[in-house]
Formats: C-alpha cells, structure tokens, sequence
C-alpha cells in the first residue's frame, strides 16, 4: 500500500486495555484553566515510570462546562484502577485545587457501558477543615472548599472506563527535520480527534523500545533495529535512505476512537509525501502475544 | 388513557386524609376497587367513591379538582407519576414524597413538603407554616428533591431541612431556614425576623438585605463560583430562578451559636 508515495506497512500496533478517565477543569479564563491542566498533565509521558499517561484533549467554551467558564478536558490513562484512583487524586490536589479561580469537574458521566464512579474531589475536601461544604445539584455532588483565592470548587467524583492504550505509529523520514515536519502534521490533525491524547512531549516519541535489554536489570531498551545511526551493526528494519524515525504514541476512551485518531495522524503524514521525505509508516507491536489490540496499518488506511 | 381525576362533590367540613391517592398505590386497581377505598376523615372511613366524582383510567397522571384546603396528604410517599391539584391543598402536601411531580394550582397549608426525599413540588400559589420541615418527633425536615413556590410561604420554612432545593418567589415569615440541617432555600421576596435562628449548615439565597439576630456574621461580599454551577442547573425549572445568573453576594455565616456552618448569601 502507496498514499502519496509513501509506503505503509502490512504490520499492526500493539495496544492494551488501560483505565481512563476524563477531567474537566474550568478557570477564570482559558490561561489559568491551562496552567492547571498543564500541571496536572505534567510528567505523564508513559505509565512506565509516570504512573499515568494524560494529556489535554480539547479546549472547552462557556457553554460546555458545568460552571460556565472557559475550560479543558484533560484524559487519564493508567494500567490500574488503583493507580489511575491514586494518580487522579495526588495530581488534583497538587495541580489544580492549587491552581488560582480553578475548578475540576467530572468528564464522564454516561455513554459508556461500564462506568466506575471514582474519587475526583471527594478526600480533597478535608483539606478545609470542617469549612468545606457540598451542594447537591442535578444529583451530582460538589465540594466548595475554602482557600485564600475565594472558594475550591470541585465535583466529588468522575467516572472511569475500560479504554486502549498504546495505540502507535512510526514516521520513517530521511532527515531528522522532515520526519519531525511530519509528526507536527500529524499531531495537529490528531488533537482535533476526541477521546484521544498523544501522551509524550508534543505528541511525539524518539525512543521507541523494544522488550528486554542486554543489562539484566533493564526490561526494555532502544529500539535498535530502528536506530538509524546502527544501520550497518545491527538487524535493521532500516532502508537506506532512512535517517530518522520517530513515533505517535495514542491513548483512547475506546478502540475506534484510536482508530479515528491513527488514520488522521497518518493520512496527514503522507499528505506531505515522498517528495518531503516521508518513506514509509510502520507501526510497533510485540509479535501480537502481548496487547489483546492490534491496529492493523493498512486496514485503518482502506 | 386519560388522567384519573378525582373531582370533589361538595364542599367538605371535616378534614380527609387522601395519602391512598398516588399513583404507585392505584397502578393496576379497577375504578371500582378504587372507589371503595376507605378514606380517615376524624373518627369515620369514607369510600372514595362518597367523596369524589371518579373518572379516567391513567393512574400515573391523577388530577383532583375542585379541590380543597381539607384535603391532607395528598401525594404522601408517592414514588411516581404526577398529581395535578387544582383548587387547594391542606396540609402535608408530598409528605414523604420520594419521586415524580406534584402540581398545586391554589394554596397549601402547613408542613407542604415535609419529609420529602425526591422529586418535584411545584406550589402556584401560598403555603403555609413549617414548609419542608420535620414534623414534630422527627429529627429531619425535607431530605431531597425540589420545591417550587411562586407566592408566599409562612413561618419556619426549611425547619430543619437536611438537603433538596426550596425556591420561593415570595416573601417568607419569621425564622425561616431554623435549625436548617443543609440543603438551599432562595427567597426572591422579602423573609420575617429570626432568618436562620440555629441554623447549622446549608444555603439560604436572598434578594434583599435580612434582619440578623447577633449570631450571624458577616464574612464579605463575594463572587462565588458555585453560584454560576447552581443557577445553571436551575435553568430549566419553571420558575423565576432559572433566569437569574448572578454570584456577587454579601455573605453571612451563622447561626455561629450552633457550629455556624450555614450561610445567607444576599445579592448586590
């Protein structure tokens, strides 16, 4: 398979289940709603030594948000209930109930099959000793603690669903800057994708890895075969031409929404096209044993 | 299926205990069944059927017209459908009400609401004293739902209410929000002396500036986030509150004699 010159992979992403979440937050205005999901979605590149993998899906206007303020929704992804519960927690509390005018609401509510009710602001009320009080409104809870900007608003709970993380794909370019130019595309067009975030910095990951390492104490390591610098030592995926790689990693509420999400990445990739250096798409997987997911390369491009 | 509709025949002289009259008691009972249940009027049981004119067969949507302020507990412990009042209502209207709608077109006397767990209670008109409060022996007033009210209310409105959302776009009498365990009362007219004697926790929203008793204090003017949430989720109620989307407030807290935790919100 050829879109616009580059060649597509007869391989699949390897991607697992994963508990996600959806946070809302609501500022004064949409500069301090982001310095608060910024906080919060801070260090969350990969579950590997983050605990979650989270980022900002999508700005959200007046209208959206239960408060009537200008607002973001942020996703959460994490391989457990538990530390998705623990992660939601510490993070609400350090980045957002310390956030000026922020305020945190719960992002699902229904849609889903399977919907766990889990903690948003429902332990950080304490933090008002005894001043704290909840209101109840449309049957949904909300916590008005007391802090020295005025009150924290938070809603006592958000929901959390089985979702798929892990969903990838790799842009094989000749030259660093137009595989970079590539993923920049991509990303622009990804993040206009609901129920998706692309977790690492920018949306773009350089050190794919692969399982297991020649350090005994180390699980994973650099994806040599491909490293484009090893071409000529080690058994590469690499043809000639290629000098950089780089990879989208997505998270998603769902296994269609990332299926949306990768089509989109990658069909802005290849509009740039073999005459912008864009060779190939790839995607990386375990052999198909490890992750119950697989994103087949050319299915998502028929 | 047409509403069943309970029409008094005559003015009645002694009050009549109509609790028997929800839908989730008549779902599935012949008109005839109906007809013959005893209703506690003093010291008699009289038959439905002595009563009222009964017609229709939907017994999710009853109707009671020409109605009287005699008739107590209507909708007590209901648990579904909708009772449509026309004329009046005596006391206890929604007693222990748990969920679906009671609509009053005319006046309710005392305890409307009290006990109340969910649900809609929409009053045109005036209410009586001890509005959603707890009836005497009982520890908690109105424990959930929302009460509409578009005249007045009287005394000890939200009498230890202990949560639920009470609008009133009248003026209310003395000691309103008294011993107020939690919940939200907005007052849009004037409220008596007294407003939150002993109140302990919850939200009373006013328009205008009460009298306050010593143990009330002021705590500042504020612009409080959790009003905007609030509003917006009154914005489809059929009332005068669903149009209001103010949160700068003066705010009160009190009664400080017990734990203080309440707060008057005034508007500026």
């Amino acid at each position: 398979m050829i879109i616009n010159g580059v060649s597509i992979d007869d391989t699949f992403a390897e991607a697992f289940g994963m508990r996600g979440t959806r946070v809302l937050i609501t500022a004064q205005n949409l500069r301090w709603a982001y310095n608060a999901a910024r906080a919060m979605t801070g260090f969350a590149t990969s579950v590997i030594a983050c605990g979650v993998e989270a980022g900002i899906e999508r700005e959200l206007s007046p209208e959206e948000t239960p408060d009537g303020r200008p607002g973001v929704s942020i996703l959460m992804f994490a391989m457990s209930s538990a530390v998705l519960m623990k992660q939601l927690e510490t993070r609400l509390g350090q980045c957002v109930l310390t956030c000026p005018t922020a305020a945190a609401f719960s992002g699902i509510d229904d849609g889903y099959p399977e919907i766990t009710k889990i903690n948003l602001g429902k332990n950080l009320r304490f933090f008002g000793d005894g001043f704290q009080t909840s209101k109840v409104f449309n049957g949904k809870r909300y916590w008005r603690v007391p802090v020295m900007d005025g009150e924290f608003m938070t809603e006592e709970s958000t929901g959390m669903i089985r979702s798929v993380g892990g969903g990838n794909f790799l842009i094989l370019a000749e030259s660093q800057p137009q595989a970079l130019a590539a993923c920049e595309a991509a990303i622009d067009a990804m993040s206009k994708v609901p129920n998706v975030i692309m977790p690492f910095p920018g949306g773009v990951v350089r050190s794919g890895s692969k399982v297991g390492s020649k350090y005994k104490s180390l699980i994973a390591s650099t994806n040599d075969a491909f490293c484009p610098t090893l071409k000529g030592i080690t058994k590469t995926e690499l043809s000639p031409e290629i000098e950089s790689v780089m990879e989208i990693v997505i998270d998603g509420l769902t296994d269609p929404d990332i299926r949306v999400a990768m089509r989109a990445g990658i069909a802005a990739a290849c509009e740039l096209g073999a005459k912008n250096g864009i060779k190939r798409i790839s995607a990386g997987n375990y052999g198909g044993k490890l992750g119950p997911y697989h994103f087949k390369l050319r299915e998502i491009m028929a | 299926m047409s509403a069943l509709t309970f029409t008094l025949k005559q003015a009645i002289q002694q009050r009549v205990d109509v609790s028997a009259l929800t839908p989730d008691n008549l779902a599935g009972k012949s008109l005839s069944d109906i007809a013959a249940i005893p209703l506690d009027s003093g010291r008699l049981k009289l038959r439905v059927d002595s009563l009222f004119d009964i017609s229709g067969d939907n017994a999710e949507e009853i109707v009671f017209n020409n109605a009287s302020g005699k008739l107590d507990y209507i909708g007590s412990k209901m648990k579904s459908g909708r009772i449509t009042v026309n004329g009046g209502a005596g006391s206890y209207l929604g007693f222990q009400m748990r969920k679906g709608e009671i609509v009053l077109n005319g006046n309710a006397d005392a305890y409307t609401a009290s006990g109340m767990a969910g649900g809609l209670l929409h009053v045109h008109g005036n209410v009586g004293d001890f509005l959603a409060a707890a009836i005497p022996g009982d520890r908690k007033g109105m424990k959930g739902g929302i009460v509409l009210i578009t005249g007045n209310a009287g005394e000890r409105a939200g009498d230890q209410m202990r949560r639920g959302i009470i609008l009133i776009e009248g003026n209310v009498g003395s000691y309103c929000a008294s011993r107020m365990l939690a919940g939200t009362i907005g007052v849009l007219g004037s409220v008596g002396d007294y407003v939150g004697y002993g109140m302990r926790r919850g939200t009373l929203l006013l328009t205008q500036p009460p009298k306050l008793h010593a143990t009330l204090q002021d705590c500042g003017t504020h612009t409080l986030p959790f009003l905007s949430l609030m509003f917006k989720s009154f914005s489809n109620l059929p009332s005068k509150f669903a149009a209001i989307n103010k949160n700068r407030v003066q705010r009160f807290a009190g009664d400080i004699a017990n734990d203080g935790k309440g707060e008057i919100l005034v508007f500026k």
